[in-house]
């Protein structure tokens, strides 16, 4: 009897959590999503993928979020922020009663501690795997064995003059560091628990850093879950943090099944398994609205294009790339091979970004007046490679062997002959256009990070690359500097005008801006799509 | 029956050490790298060069074969690139999803692939027969991922009958002790994390264990009708023993020798099989990681995982002969 009694208290202990139990609003309160692959860390300073960030997002919080929908800073830790007129100092007045998940309170120390240990990393810490966007961002570290890295940060000091306020010292002006603080990089982790958890004891024994027990089991943050536990290579599981400051909403629990393959997460949506899932393939949309499921789309922040590498002498003529862009029937390319609603491109930004301008030039689909071209240039018998990946599929780019087929016919039609070079995404085909000069045209293509023209065309066109095989000075100039121009509207116009040199150059041509597809189960409500992934489901409602 | 095993285990050392050196050059041999892999489709030369000097990448391959080799000796497996952490913890943590899936796999073989090769043989000729032939020549035919696709499609996507992914409902709050979710589940008394765990089994053992099965029946069937023509069997059918003692004791136990060696044969099978079925079935155990190290190029877990899934496959081995003394007491004298 008494054995009776221990196993029902032993039962009764544990929370099901399960589709009826627990609920708060009536409907289920826990919220399954895929993802299709473990986080790198726990620790998102560590991090710079997808994966990584879905998680951190919901645990941690930065001093900028960005507003719903779109990828404008808002405020988020801090109420807001005020630059001063050199750009050399920001002031963040910060919320107030906010706590990490351990009870330390979040306060100016805490802003401070974070920068200074972004800025302090050694050793492992600055490997470009670790700590790649405080390196892209800032441009260096306090100190360093690498000479490009060694005390050539923009960040000089933080100070906290009070728990409410903190004020970060440049030493040269960052415009886009606002758009940057978004991150989950740049998130804010609480002092106590990263000392407690030794978070920056990254340890090597020659062959891989192995992480801390601060990145693999305690994630500390402010955010609206609380991390419970990761089984690597199963799941990821969050709960509610129950002294959240905004609010908590119905979602009690995520968790994240990892589910590596494509169509295993479309099956497991499909047999009631998940509530959802990130990257559908376009090939799937239409079925799975028919049966009943809905599909999310993303605003694009994103960008395919082809590019034409200029170490090949046949490109290296402008004639020549005008022609090719004057060939593709980007509209119907668009139509043909890409997910609906994805948008026509112009440049090489989102038009979502500040610096992206109408006015560029757009080499309208022009069969005739390329076949003009190639004969001016004395090459109307021209033979080209064109490389294109084969079975991948990027969020920009689901399905790259189409595009490839669809171009291909418009360039044969204007009388080029196109020599087709397939490879496998990683690492042949990357390496082929990124690691040599050994390709002609190729497809690829970027999505951003965060709201700044620079993390599109200065990835792009920041300087010489194997990829596109030119050296233009002039060019690298006009988008390095306005990277620092200090006030917002002249480097907006500065931005602009890079974006319109770039397209009188035409290194490649801008495609399209295709659209990110999500599922959900018919009673998932208001998933909150950011073109940016800044989706915390704590506004998610579940059930009837 | 020591000696044996120490034979065997030392015959283990040159083996495993042939091996280590062919794993670390396939490895190697592997197009692009690590540092790639890891950095994503914006990595840039120099990033490359950096990782590939912090992790070694860049040293002379004899050099970073003596290393490696000099930290298994320790008992250091290395770290894996993609997780950063131990590679023998890794391989420990899901060790038990792919012993269980395994075990239900194989159970599902030799519990039904015995019977129906002992009916067969019994009924030669016979449709029974006929039938039980043509099943196991399509066990046998049929692809491990195929079968597991199909399985999955039909029963999980569009009947529902069972989940499609991974070991445990993620909805369901369990605790596991001992990573074996159906022993977990009975050791805490959660029934009901212990039988879904047991629900999520279903179609991968089946999967997992049909090809097994065809052979175990083929193997008992051919065994069943040599052994029961045999000299020694009409001798005891005509001393009068009982029909029921001749079946079990004379005709089933001599049979079972050669059955028993393949079904050793059948655990390597088992644990090959296990990395396209935990794939389809997005099943976390062993197989899935070292399927996803690939895609990685996780040069440590590739190494890693390969050496420790030979040792067990040898210790396997080595088991099933020790067990061959139990059933046949003429082996115990060799």
């Amino acid at each position: 009897m008494v054995g009776l009694a221990l196993t029902a208290c032993a039962a009764s202990d544990r929370d099901t959590g399960g589709d009826d139990d627990g609920a708060t609003d009536g409907g289920r309160d826990t919220f399954i999503f895929a993802a299709s692959g473990d986080p790198s860390s726990l620790d998102p300073a560590f991090a710079s993928d997808g994966e990584t960030f879905r998680v951190a997002r919901q645990i941690f919080e930065g001093l900028v979020g960005v507003e719903p929908g779109t990828a404008d800073p808002a405020p988020l830790l801090a109420e807001s922020w005020d630059v001063s007129d050199d750009g050399l100092e920001y002031t963040f007045t910060l919320k107030e009663g906010v706590t990490f998940h351990d009870g330390t309170a979040f306060d100016g120390d805490a802003v401070c501690a974070n920068f200074e240990r972004w800025n302090n990393f050694t050793g492992v810490l600055q490997s470009e795997s670790l700590s790649y966007y405080w390196q892209k961002v800032n441009g260096g570290f306090a100190s360093s064995d690498v000479e490009s890295l060694n005390g050539t940060g923009k960040y000089e000091s933080c100070e906290a003059p009070d728990a409410g306020t903190a004020v970060v010292h440049l030493r040269s002006p960052l415009p886009e560091l606002v758009s940057a603080l978004s991150l989950p990089a740049f998130a804010m982790q609480s002092p106590t628990a990263l000392e407690k958890y030794d978070a920056d004891g990254v340890t090597g024994d020659g062959e891989a850093p192995v992480l801390p027990e601060y990145a693999t089991g305690h994630p500390t943050g402010t955010g609206p879950f609380v991390f419970e536990s990761w089984s690597p290579g199963e799941e990821v599981v969050l709960s509610a943090y129950e002294d959240y400051w905004g609010e908590q909403g119905q979602v009690r629990r995520i968790v994240f099944p990892i589910i590596s393959d494509a169509t295993a997460r479309r099956q497991a949506l499909q047999a009631g398994d998940i509530d959802g899932y990130d990257l559908v393939g376009p090939a799937d949309v239409v079925a799975l609205e028919e049966a009943g499921f809905q599909i999310v789309n993303r605003e694009p922040f994103n960008v395919l294009y082809l590019g034409m590498n200029q170490g090949n002498p046949d490109l290296a003529d402008l004639r020549v790339r005008q022609a090719i862009a004057h060939a593709i029937n980007k509209e119907a390319l668009v139509a043909q091979t890409l997910p609906e609603g994805t948008e026509v491109a112009t440049n090489f930004v989102p038009p979502s970004v500040a610096g992206w301008n109408a006015d560029v030039a757009t080499y309208d689909y022009d069969p005739d007046k390329a076949r003009a071209l190639l004969a001016e240039a004395g090459r109307s018998a021209l033979t080209i490679d064109f490389n294109y990946p084969t079975n991948v599929s990027r969020p920009y780019m689901p399905t790259p062997e189409q595009v490839f087929t669809a171009i291909e016919a418009d360039l044969e039609a204007v009388g080029i002959t196109v020599n087709a070079v397939p490879d496998p995404w990683n690492p042949e085909y990357l390496d082929r256009i990124q690691g040599g000069a050994d390709h002609g045209l190729h497809l690829l293509g970027w999505t951003g990070d965060y709201n700044d023209t620079y993390n599109f065309i200065g990835v792009f066109f920041g300087g010489t690359s194997n990829e596109w095989g030119f050296d233009n000075p002039e060019l690298f100039a006009a988008i390095n500097d306005a990277r620092y121009v200090a006030d917002l509207d002249a480097q907006t116009e500065a931005y602009e005008a890079a974006n319109a040199a770039i397209l009188d150059f035409l290194p490649g041509v801008p495609l399209a801006h295709p659209v990110p597809s999500l599922a959900f189960k018919a009673d998932v409500r208001g998933y909150p799509a950011s073109p940016v992934q800044d989706e915390v489901y704590n506004v998610i409602t579940l059930g009837d | 029956m020591t000696r044996l095993i120490l034979r065997r285990l030392a015959l283990l050392v040159p083996t495993l050490l042939g091996l280590s050196v062919l794993l670390f050059l396939w490895v190697r041999a592997l197009p692009g790298g690590p540092a790639t892999a890891l950095l994503g489709e914006r990595a840039t030369p120099d990033a490359v060069a950096r990782i590939n000097e912090l992790y070694g990448f860049d040293r002379p391959l004899p050099q970073q074969y003596v290393t490696w080799l000099g930290q298994l000796l320790q008992g250091n497996f290395g770290v894996s690139t993609r997780t950063g952490r131990p590679v023998l913890d890794e391989f420990m943590s899901r060790f038990p999803a792919t012993i269980e899936l395994s075990l239900v796999a194989l159970l599902v073989a030799v519990g039904v692939g015995i019977p129906l090769g002992y009916v067969a043989a019994r009924r030669q000729g016979r449709l029974v027969d006929h039938a039980a032939v043509v099943t196991s020549l399509l066990g046998v035919t049929i692809p491990v991922f195929f079968l597991a696709f199909l399985l999955k499609w039909l029963f999980a996507v569009q009947l529902g009958w069972f989940p499609s992914a991974g070991r445990q409902d993620p909805a369901m709050v369990a605790t596991h002790p001992t990573g074996f979710y159906v022993l977990d589940g009975l050791a805490t008394r959660e029934w009901d994390a212990s039988w879904d765990a047991l629900v999520h089994l279903v179609l991968p053992a089946l999967a997992l264990g049909t090809i097994p099965l065809a052979i175990i029946a083929r193997i008992t069937r051919a065994s069943v009708i040599d052994v029961q023509h045999a000299d020694y069997v009409r001798t005891a059918r005509a001393k009068g023993l009982s029909p029921t003692h001749v079946r079990g004791r004379v005709i089933l136990h001599n049979a079972m020798l050669p059955v028993s060696t393949t079904i050793g044969l059948q655990i390597g099978l088992l644990l090959s099989g296990a990395v396209l079925t935990e794939t389809v079935f997005a099943f976390p155990g062993v197989g899935k990681f070292l399927a996803d190290a690939v895609f990685n190029l996780d040069y440590a877990v590739l190494q890693g995982f390969i050496l420790l899934i030979a040792v067990v496959y040898a210790l396997v081995n080595l088991a099933v002969d020790v067990s061959y003394g139990l059933i046949d007491p003429r082996m115990r004298t060799r």
